[in-house]
């Protein structure tokens, strides 16, 4: 099996293919992470965001909170033939990655995610005591 | 363009459009004439097709599919997909991003001519549908033997 970067890679056009030295390299140096595309909604429970991320399975999807930051981050894999060689590529790199900055009231703790088909969708609840509540206008 | 020097005055689309060209010079994309049924960049789904001596594989990137809503045909070396892509919407809810593809798809890809349109094998995993076309024996390198 060839290693899914190298197909990507060799996708870099098929001019890559013939060129090899400083074409192929500026190629492999200019790899340059997938920004998955996603939708954000917010109820109001929380914030649910879906991502596209075809070709990434559990074992390579990494979800993590940094400070204040949801990073989300993917290796693609294909299944390739031995010894096979790009014809033509739309997706150029092996890696997908996007970050999203959080706020305070979102339970960064409480975040629950899955993956299906090559779309991560992640729940992020709202603490409980910061949900909007609706208010009562007292009447006499 | 082209190499021809211009004193045409460009527009910011000019520009826009300069720099994807520049892109597509950089992939390596510009040189080769453009395929006449090829989409633009960025059209859903993506594609990548690998090929060996054997078998030509088409991998199309479409996530969040249900594989039965595929259709898959192929015509000599015409490879045609189409289907349809549902996305779930949160109910009562209000979008900040809606940036991923919904509704009807349909791509065209030709393949090398010495494909064989009657072995064709398809699968869906993680998200990519992979199809895979054996090319005809007589089409493939042989080795000649001396005697």
């Amino acid at each position: 099996m060839a290693t899914n970067s190298e197909v990507t890679r060799r996708g870099s056009g098929a001019a890559a293919q013939q060129a090899s030295g400083p074409a192929a390299q500026r190629t492999q140096a200019t790899e340059a992470p997938i920004r998955p595309p996603v939708d954000i909604w917010e109820d109001k429970d929380g914030i649910t965001l879906c991502a596209d991320m075809p070709g990434v399975s559990k074992e390579r999807l990494s979800l993590r909170v940094d400070g204040n930051n949801l990073i989300v981050e993917g290796q693609l894999q294909l299944e390739l033939a031995q010894k096979a060689e790009a014809l033509y590529a739309d997706v150029r790199s092996s890696l997908y990655r996007r970050s999203f900055s959080l706020s305070g009231e979102l339970e960064t703790g409480k975040i629950e995610a899955s993956l299906k088909d090559g779309v991560l969708t992640v729940r992020i609840p709202k603490r409980a005591e910061l949900r909007p509540r609706k208010i009562e206008v007292q009447g006499s | 363009m082209f190499g021809i020097p211009s004193n045409m005055p460009s527009s910011a689309f000019d520009e826009l459009w300069r720099l994807q060209q520049e892109v597509d010079e950089l992939f390596g994309s510009w040189s080769s004439p453009l395929g006449i049924r090829s989409v633009p960049r960025g059209s859903f789904p993506a594609v990548n097709v690998g090929q060996t001596p054997e078998r030509v594989d088409v991998y199309l990137f479409a996530p969040g599919i249900d594989p039965k809503s595929l259709e898959i045909s192929m015509q000599q070396n015409l490879l045609t997909i189409s289907g349809k892509r549902e996305l779930k919407a949160g109910e009562e809810a209000d979008y900040y991003r809606q940036e991923r593809f919904g509704g009807e798809f349909r791509r065209v890809i030709s393949l090398p001519e010495e494909v064989d349109p009657e072995r064709v094998q398809a699968k869906y995993v993680d998200g990519i549908v992979q199809i895979g076309v054996q090319r005809r024996e007589s089409a493939r390198p042989r080795q000649i033997e001396i005697h």
